[in-house]
């Protein structure tokens, strides 16, 4: 019976067009020019930039956009790779893990802009006189701005594959590879692709700060859309960045309809539900490729090739698998050897870090870094706690409307992927104009991008508000105060916390482009650590950098273990309803 | 055909033992001296109560788990790893819910190399044979329960397998399904239709054993081990209401409950005794509800086990456990197979709400070791309150880490309900205190 289409007259009329193929054709064949059209620019000399300057002409900005595309492309695919490796080697041993998961959370505390300041530099000097170093330090940029929770997503599916499937690949003697790929990389494909659609809303931000780099007295402008808001900045031209503002409405909408929304409606599938779901998510994008005929019939040989290299049976190596087990089995001492390895390591590390530092900085410079960071820790606190109070509410109100809240949502999703930065020009005339004080007025540029996280949270968590408890509240006459403390809030803390951690973390992250802003040759300054990383930066001094970068480091990890994670784990432990 | 492979023992287990690390740092046995053979051409079952390690057998006999000593050989070689030619149906289906139903039953053929056309032919092969057919391309959420089972069949059948291994293979599914799939096993292997040799079947139902089995196997708890073996000589298909079915199915019973009385005549049928006690937690209103059903007609206050199992639809398995609860309180007796309410049961049965909590506090302290202590430990305190920690550390001394957090959530529940003491969650602690 299913071997029978494969037979003759249904295998040609299978590889007859149909109307879908050729709008699939046109859009696989746009993409591929695009993409070579895109990649043949970056392997070019870097006099090129100079001789063909960017220009504010909006018809140039189509190209542009692209550029900041296939740069965001590059930094995912970088992501994934990077996720698969370190976290299967994280999940798959013990000894790895010691080191490579508290490293994880580490570097997820890190503020990214900070790194550009090494990256450039470091690429730079990898492909001198090339594009391709400065474009990579900016794929670099944005990559370590959506890694790290793409890999803890990942080491976490992997160590929560359920335990009977885990059995089911055992007695059926399925090689480590294909165990890989049949049952842990399926399991953990959900989350996966949620994290990763975080990250690339995460990433727009990086990338338009990446585009523009100025360290000391090296200035490298990739063409983009940030660099492209960066020179507007420059020249005073307001209308420019009206232009920019559209051109990347533009690219997100691309981005999440022709990639992200077909991968979402694709991995629905891999969902760890034995029932059906009432409402799977649906894209145009991949019915349309569902339904051609001959791309598809064209494609399976790709397919198939893909199943084999799944299907592969080869394993560990003998000798590698003789080794584990023998390290399990000696495994006190093992540990102990790789423990004081590890401290070494550490140890040593420190050593450098603090010699490097003790060459060129006083202790007076320890206090300014930590007082600034107290300042901008106080600027991080009053913002969440105003966009707490705006937000709850209305996320509330919205959340409560099932009809309004699937409107509002995507839209505050969105909002959420819009890179903040480009729209700062207009706040900063704003503030030059009415000449306001740059330490309070430039504050909420740090939350402008990041505040959407707790709205579109809050409204999922009201929209998932249970129907019964919302009727007995009605029942018992609960209103007003009662009503907000009693029933609702409760209800949406652990959403609002999860939303609240993104927020945070992204503000401090924010606050090295926010709390210094130009507009042409005006310069504002806000005090505070972020300034303070900026600022150093801008005067190539490293040590500074570093020194800044630790600083925010510690803060920023001291508030998540400090503030969130007991929140979090209360609201988990206590709020979580069903 | 060698005489010698023929007769060989299709499995053979020797002296096998296996202990698992307890919450103090000690090991908990769980499995005591097991010895097993399997010849072709039976089904074997392990009955026992949960906890009674049959599973962690079958997961020793799997490959899965490794024993703490003593010898486990499937066709004469020792089994490290999974071995060859036995695979496994698992409780919960275990099907991978990313793949279709012939994408499923493939998988296993996959892992051993098996070329792709070959690998269609003998899973579709399987998919018919066990009725499974026009489901191919389904995937395992679109399935009910009966049919992802028959997948779960299908998987380990069509990879040609000597011994088929079942943990508790009907247990999830609702009774009308489960016997469908019961009988339509059944056929195929009385028809000799199935590909495999033998069965080995892990089960708490005592009527499913009898159903389906040759040899059963019971297990006593704590450690498992083997209690008793009893051939199953009636003719298939076998009628649950045949009388020497009823019989058997009743002898059983009489066995699984009395087995322990010599052990521990005070409480028996109780896992280990003192501070040692597992409890695992059992609603006090299902109690009370227990008490009034067997008070009454047409029990008068004493029921057999197997109808009562019957009357109320619970498993063998849970009856016991409510049974044994009843009797660590002294409000009921376990005695040949029937349970039997006592004066204080009665008692119990006649009384008021605030008479019933009285009752039950008062045998609660006294016939519970660990309630006794924290009563008494609250009552010295000059705060009367104690953190829960200072027991679990007790518990731990005896007890597994989960055992231990069973045995506080079930002291828990039953101490507020007969208002001995109170639980704060966010404090962990126990104290006398009402709440404000």
């Amino acid at each position: 019976m299913a071997g029978q289409n494969t037979s003759p007259p249904a295998l040609g009329r299978a590889l007859l067009p149909n109307f879908w193929d050729a709008i699939a054709l046109v859009l696989v064949i746009a993409g591929l020019v695009l993409i070579v059209y895109g990649a043949r620019a970056t392997n070019a000399p870097l006099a090129d930039l100079d001789v063909a300057p960017l220009s504010l002409d909006p018809s140039h900005l189509p190209e542009y956009a692209l550029r900041t595309i296939l740069r965001m492309l590059l930094a995912i695919v970088c992501s994934l790779i990077f996720t698969f490796g370190y976290a299967a080697l994280a999940a798959k041993s013990r000894r790895a893990e010691m080191v490579l998961i508290p490293l994880l959370d580490i570097l997820q505390s890190v503020p990214i802009l900070g790194f550009l300041t090494f990256t450039v530099v470091f690429f730079m000097n990898l492909f001198p006189g090339n594009v391709l170093g400065a474009e990579l330090a900016s794929v670099f940029a944005i990559f370590t701005s959506q890694a790290w929770n793409m890999t803890f997503s990942m080491y976490q599916s992997l160590r929560g594959v359920p335990k009977d499937l885990d059995e089911v690949s055992q007695s059926f003697h399925l090689t480590g590879w294909q165990r890989f790929w049949q049952l842990d990389v399926p399991f953990a494909t959900p989350g996966l692709v949620w994290n990763t659609m975080m990250s690339m809303s995460g990433g727009w931000f990086f990338v338009v700060a990446s585009e523009a780099i100025t360290v000391g007295n090296t200035t490298v402008t990739l063409p983009g859309i940030g660099s492209y808001v960066s020179l507007a900045i420059q020249q005073q031209n307001l209308p420019a960045v009206g232009y920019a503002v559209v051109a990347m409405l533009v690219v997100i909408v691309l981005y999440d309809q022709l990639l992200f929304r077909p991968i979402v409606a694709w991995a629905d599938k891999f969902r760890f539900e034995q029932t059906a779901s009432a409402t799977a998510p649906t894209s145009w994008m991949l019915d349309l490729f569902r339904r051609t005929r001959a791309l598809r019939a064209v494609s399976a040989p790709i397919g198939r090739l893909a199943k084999s290299f799944v299907s592969l049976r080869f394993d560990a190596p003998k000798a590698w698998a003789a080794w584990q087990s023998r390290m399990a089995a000696s495994s006190l001492t093992g540990d102990l050897v790789w423990i004081v390895l590890i401290a070494i390591a550490v140890a040593a590390g420190a050593w450098a870090v603090i010699s490097y530092l003790a060459g060129a900085l006083t202790f007076s410079d320890v206090l300014t870094a930590v007082g600034d960071g107290f300042l901008t820790l106080a600027r991080v606190a009053v913002l969440m706690a105003i966009a707490t109070v705006i937000w709850v509410p209305v996320g509330v109100w919205i959340g409560l409307r099932p009809k309004l809240a699937e409107r509002v949502q995507p839209l505050a999703q969105f909002l959420a992927a819009f890179p903040a930065n480009i729209a700062f020009p207009a706040f900063v005339v704003l503030i030059v104009h009415f000449g306001l004080n740059a330490d309070v007025w430039l504050s909420p540029l740090m939350i402008l991008g990041t505040q959407w996280y707790i709205l579109f949270n809050v409204i999922a968590g009201a929209s998932a508000f249970p129907n019964d408890l919302k009727e007995a509240a009605g029942s018992f006459h609960l209103r007003g105060w009662r009503w907000w403390v009693k029933v609702i809030l409760p209800g949406i803390f652990p959403y609002y916390v999860t939303g609240a951690i993104t927020a945070s973390g992204g503000s401090w992250n924010a606050s090295i482009v926010a709390e210094v802003a130009t507009w042409g040759d005006k310069q504002l300054t806000a005090a505070g650590l972020g300034s303070y990383i900026a600022n150093a930066t801008a005067a190539g001094n490293f040590q500074k950098v570093v020194l800044g970068i630790a600083v925010m480091c510690i803060f920023v990890t001291l508030f998540n273990r400090l503030l969130w994670r007991p929140l979090y784990a209360f609201g988990e432990r206590r709020l979580r309803l069903g | 055909m060698n005489e010698l492979i023929t007769n060989a023992a299709l499995l053979d287990i020797r002296n096998v033992s296996r202990s698992f690390p307890k919450g103090s740092g000690e090991e908990l046995l769980v499995l005591e001296n097991v010895d097993l053979t399997i010849r072709s051409g039976e089904i074997v079952g392990l009955l026992g109560r949960s906890g009674s390690g049959k599973s962690t057998l079958l997961r020793i006999i799997a490959g899965l788990i490794t024993p703490s000593s003593g010898h486990a050989s499937c066709r004469g070689s020792a089994i490290q790893g999974p071995p060859h030619g036995v695979s496994m149906v698992f409780q919960s289906f275990a099907l991978f819910p990313w793949l279709t139903v012939l994408q499923n039953v493939e998988l296993g053929l996959e892992a051993l190399g098996v070329d792709a056309a070959e690998r269609r032919t003998r899973a579709l092969a399987a998919i018919d044979l066990i009725g499974l057919d026009g489901f191919e391309s389904a995937y395992p959420k679109e399935l009910s329960g009966g049919m992802r089972q028959r997948v779960g069949f299908a998987r380990a059948l069509v990879v040609d397998p000597d011994l088929l291994l079942m943990d508790e293979p009907f247990s999830a599914l609702d009774v009308l399904t489960a016997e469908t799939l019961r009988t339509d096993l059944i056929d195929l292997w009385i028809e000799g239709r199935l590909p495999i040799k033998s069965i080995l079947m892990v089960t708490h139902n005592i009527e499913e054993a009898v159903l389906m089995c040759d040899r059963i196997l019971v297990f006593s708890s704590n450690p498992g081990r083997i209690a008793a073996e009893i051939k199953v000589t009636l003719p298939h298909p076998r009628n649950r209401l045949d009388p020497p079915f009823r019989q058997l199915v009743d002898s059983i019973y009489a066995r699984m409950t009395q087995r322990s009385e010599p052990r521990a005549p005070s409480v028996e049928g109780i896992q280990g005794t003192g501070m040692g006690m597992i409890l695992s937690p059992v609603s006090t209103n299902v109690l009370a509800g227990l008490i009034e059903e067997l008070s009454g007609p047409p029990y008068n206050g004493r029921a057999d086990l197997p109808v009562l199992a019957g009357t109320l639809h619970l498993e063998a398995d849970e009856l016991f456990h409510l049974g044994e609860t009843l009797q660590l309180l002294r409000l009921a007796q376990l005695k040949d197979g029937d349970l039997v309410l006592t004066d204080a049961g009665k008692r119990f049965a006649a009384g008021d709400t605030d008479e019933r909590k009285r009752l039950f506090a008062e045998h609660l302290v006294t016939y519970v070791p660990i309630v006794g202590l924290v009563r008494r430990v609250l009552d010295e305190r000059p705060s009367h309150a104690a953190p829960v920690a200072r027991f679990r550390n007790e518990l731990e001394d005896y007890m597994s880490e989960h055992a231990a957090t069973e045995t506080l959530g079930a002291i828990t529940s039953w101490a507020r309900y007969a208002e001995l003491f109170a639980y704060d969650e966010n404090a962990e602690q126990f104290s006398l205190e009402n709440p404000e």
